[in-house]
């Protein structure tokens, strides 16, 4: 009883230690500190709105965006970027920049809800661009997984991995992991297009396939992994990883555990010969 | 056992011996299965290695029976409508269909498919593992050398099944295999796009593809399978099993416990402790989930499209190359495909067939072998050994060169350069560092025949000298340590004279004794009686 459910036990504890070891990766660039700037504002107004944004701004934004958002050489013009594009950045905890590197990186978040909105308002009253999607464009339906799952494999895959796990790009940059994601900030991704990432206006993916490769990936990412531990769901790699360490180790385990035994009679009998003689030579 | 072996005038009172005896009255097997059944059989850990295999192959066997009973091989497409929501009614092949079905609606298919794929693993690095320990015992040499060479065959006709295999379910990953392989087909100069519609019945993927990997998966490789690991096994048998190095064990003897009943026994509990271990694998470990890949579709791709384990080399040589391609007479020669796809798995492979000829050549040794070396006795052979396996583990850890980027957060072009150096630099160093610890530990055997094993006990002269005890040691030690020959190089006379070779073979004998000097140019002695005499007389140390 004991031994089996200690074997039990062995796959999935070296399951936990590989989940933990690629999560240990993920977690060196999520540690920072929120700062608590956060005053509590009471424009209700979207004129009072704007304002807002614009004071927000130039505090913390206008040193690489310039001053009226016209852009420097730390930081791109934000004119026509639109309401989504500051609510993907920010909401994310991309923005404010931080360190440079090969990709900006995602960070605590510095604001309130209501603060990031009211420096969208800011940006999108300077030249408009795309909106912050109303949330029934986002909702999770049922009946567009299908479709969302042909076109996340046709559009996304290739840089996001098959289960949204992410994959590395050419020099030091990657698409992150989807798996954390909320349905606005996906919507809003495919809206913007992000650093690295291709922007997918309406033109090229319409709202309502949007929403399906959002059903798509939310249903994904939820759903159990049917045949056991899912190994990070990484494809081949981790399942050779998985064998060549673990799977090696116990089976060598075994075999030396039975090679080292035999039975009662053969091992008396073979101590009595090696008495006699020294050693016991069948020979053949 | 019912039936006694040992005495012929026992009349039989069990079933199973009534049975026997009624067999033995008609066929005579009694003599033959006292003689057999007696066979000894040595024990050693390492030894079980191709058993790993053996019944790993059962297994598939047995799982993939089952597999083909639900599996359709066709590559005709059909809308899917069972029961796993998020590919409802996606145009899919029949192959993919099949394999969603036997997955989520075939009662147990998901538990065999994932027992199929995870003892697929197990064989092959079970095969690797038993290849390696071949190698560095140096139980390929005379008169194991053809069965070194099944082995061989063995070893490939396992990738390919495998390959085979992991193309049938025609998922989205599979698909990306077989595009890859097309293209490997296609870079073969002259011939390539004729074998590759050859092989796929016209443009990539056609409608033939499936259906003929599953011949080959199913009955044709399997089968080549089966007849050579009988071969292999007869051989094991017939030729006897090699041993280590031990008191009263001979070139001419085996020591060990008999086939019947307690190696029998081993064996198998060790079926079952390998079947056991696999079942738990497919029941708790989640692989190759086709369902969250999707079909193929040409036009799809995913992030991290890898293979199994045992063709990353392949893909890690494939991306390692730097884009180097021949355009001359409207043809295209494409070396970034050649190269690292055909010429050096190629080489690689050529070279682990014919090692064994390869070092008896060297050594001009051509006594028959039944006792083991030890790694360490053969520095050269153990290292070019490692050096193999650094250079394929390079390739390996290239073939993820994208998860180890992620995942360490580093540039895939810096993996992909920094792999680029390692690949030659690596097996050199490798090389180097084995022969060095090799010779380390041979003069630390040596050391121990002369002085004994360190006790821990430290004493004090009266002078105040610091001195350990060391203990001898027992005889059967002694002998394990000393068993083996030292081999030396062999001069140009030698060489030229073992073979009466004459002049225009000159060339040939010169670098034969060069290749010698490279092996045994270097050694430890071991100690003579002499040596051991006075370090025993001589009393402290
Ligand atoms: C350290 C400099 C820096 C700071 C501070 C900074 N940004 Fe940025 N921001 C950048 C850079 C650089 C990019 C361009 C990233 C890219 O596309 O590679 C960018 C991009 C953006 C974009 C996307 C532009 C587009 O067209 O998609 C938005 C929106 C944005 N920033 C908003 C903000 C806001 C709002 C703040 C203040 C909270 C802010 N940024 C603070 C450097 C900065
Ligand atoms: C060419 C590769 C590429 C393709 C194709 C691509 N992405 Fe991205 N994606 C990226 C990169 C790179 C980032 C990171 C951008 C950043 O950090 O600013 C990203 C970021 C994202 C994010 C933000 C994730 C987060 O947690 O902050 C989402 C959501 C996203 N992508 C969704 C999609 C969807 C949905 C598609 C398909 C329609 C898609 N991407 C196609 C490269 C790609
Ligand atoms: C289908 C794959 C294989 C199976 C089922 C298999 C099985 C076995 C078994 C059961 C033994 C006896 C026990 C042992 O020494 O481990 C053995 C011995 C041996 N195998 Fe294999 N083997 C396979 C592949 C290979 C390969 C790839 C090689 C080398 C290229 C190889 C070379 C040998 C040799 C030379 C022996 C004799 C060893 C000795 O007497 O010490 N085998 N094999």
């Amino acid at each position: 009883m004991k031994s089996l459910s200690t074997r039990r036990r062995h796959p999935l504890a070296a399951f936990v230690v590989l989940a933990l070891a690629l999560a240990f990766a993920g977690t060196l660039f999520a540690a920072f500190l929120s700062p608590n700037s956060a005053s509590a504002d009471s424009g209700t107004s979207n004129a009072q709105a704007i304002a807002n944004g614009k004071a927000l701004y130039e505090t913390s934004c206008s040193s690489c965006h310039g001053q009226n958002a016209e852009g420097s050489s730390y930081g791109p013009s934000l004119v026509g970027s639109g309401a989504a594009a500051v609510d993907f950045q920010v909401s994310t905890g991309r923005m404010p920049a931080q360190q440079p590197g090969a990709q900006i990186q995602k960070k605590a978040v510095l604001y309130t809800q209501e603060q990031i909105d009211e420096m969208a308002a800011y940006i999108d009253s300077l030249g408009g661009g795309p909106a912050v999607p109303d949330s029934s464009k986002y909702q999770v339906d049922d009946n567009l997984v299908q479709l969302g799952g042909v076109l996340f494999r046709t559009t996304c895959s290739q840089c996001h991995n098959f289960a949204g796990e992410g994959g590395a790009l050419t020099d030091g940059k990657y698409a992150p992991s989807l798996t954390q994601t909320n349905p606005k900030a996906i919507y809003e991704a495919m809206l913007t297009g992000p650093q690295n990432m291709p922007n997918f206006p309406d033109t090229v993916i319409s709202p309502m396939e949007k929403q399906a490769i959002i059903s798509y990936i939310v249903t994904m990412r939820d759903e159990p992994n049917y045949g056991g531990a899912g190994l990070g769901r990484l494809g081949p790699t981790s399942e050779g990883l998985f064998i060549w360490t673990f799977g090696l180790i116990a089976l060598l385990l075994f075999a030396v555990w039975i090679a080292a035994h035999t039975t009662k009679a053969s091992a008396e009998r073979v101590a009595k010969a090696k008495a006699a003689t020294g050693a016991k030579g069948g020979k053949e | 056992m019912s039936t006694s072996t040992s005495n012929e005038e026992i009349v039989p009172t069990t079933l199973g011996g009534k049975a026997s005896d009624y067999l033995d009255q008609r066929l005579g097997i009694a003599g033959a299965a006292k003689k057999n059944l007696r066979k000894i059989f040595p024990d050693h850990w390492s030894f079980m290695l191709g058993e790993v295999c053996l019944y790993s192959f059962i297994i598939l066997l047995l799982s993939g029976i089952f597999l083909t009973l639900f599996f359709t091989p066709s590559m005709g497409e059909v809308t899917y409508n069972g029961s796993y929501t998020p590919l409802d009614g996606i145009k899919m092949s029949e192959a993919y269909a099949s394999t969603l079905n036997i997955s989520f609606d075939v009662r147990g298919g998901l538990l065999m498919r994932q027992i199929h794929h995870w003892a697929a693993l197990v064989f092959v690095m079970g095969i690797m593992v038993h290849m390696l320990r071949i190698f560095f015992t140096g139980a390929f040499r005379k008169p194991r050398e053809l069965n070194w060479l099944i082995g061989f065959t063995l070893f490939v006709l396992a990738l390919l099944e495998g390959f085979a295999g992991y193309s049938l379910p025609d998922d989205l990953l599979s698909g990306t295999g077989l595009r890859i392989m097309q293209g490997i087909i296609l870079s073969i100069p002259i011939v390539g796009t004729y074998l590759s519609y050859f092989f796929f019945g016209g443009l990539f993927p056609g409608h033939v593809l499936i259906p003929r990997l599953f011949t080959v998966h199913i009955l044709l490789v399997p089968g080549i399978i089966l007849a050579l690991i009988t071969a292999h096994l007869i051989l094991v048998f017939y030729q006897k099993h090699t041993q280590w190095a031990g008191p009263g064990r001979t070139n001419e003897n085996v020591v060990g416990l008999p086939l019947m009943p307690v190696y029998m026994a081993k064996a198998g509990g060790f079926f079952f402790v390998v079947f056991g271990f696999i079942a738990l694998l497919g029941g708790l470990v989640s692989i190759n989930p086709i369902w969250d890949y999707g079909p193929y579709v040409p036009t799809q791709i995913t992030a991290g499209s890898q293979p199994d384990f045992y063709i990353g080399f392949f893909e890690g040589a494939l991306r390692m190359m730097p884009n180097w391609e021949i355009n001359a007479w409207g043809h295209t020669l494409s070396l970034n495909i050649l190269i690292p796809a055909v010429v050096v798995p190629g080489i690689l492979f050529t070279g682990l067939a014919i090692y064994p000829f390869f070092e008896a050549w060297v050594t001009g040794d051509k006594r028959e072998h039944h006792i083991l070396d030890r790694p360490r006795n053969m520095p050269t052979r153990t290292a070019i050994g490692v050096a193999g396996i650094v250079f394929y583990g390079i390739g390996w850890i290239n073939g993820g060169n994208d998860l180890v980027a992620t995942h360490f957060n580093l540039s895939v072009e810096t993996i992909t350069w920094v792999d680029r150096v390692l690949i030659f630099v690596g097996p050199v160093f490798g090389f180097w560092l084995t022969r060095r610890i090799c010779f380390g530990l041979q003069r630390r055997d040596r050391d121990k025949v002369l002085h004994g094993r360190e006790s821990g006990i430290i004493t004090r002269s009266p002078e105040g000298q610091f001195s350990e005890i060391h203990t001898p040691l027992p005889q059967g030690d002694l002998h394990k340590l000393t068993a083996h020959d030292v081999h030396r190089p062999l001069t140009l006379t030698e060489v030229t004279d073992s073979n009466g070779v004459p002049a225009p073979k000159l060339r040939l004998a010169k670098l034969r004794a060069r290749a010698t000097r490279w092996y045994f140019g270097e050694r430890v002695e071991k100690p003579t009686e002499e040596e051991y005499r006075q370090a025993i007389s001589s009393g402290h140390h």
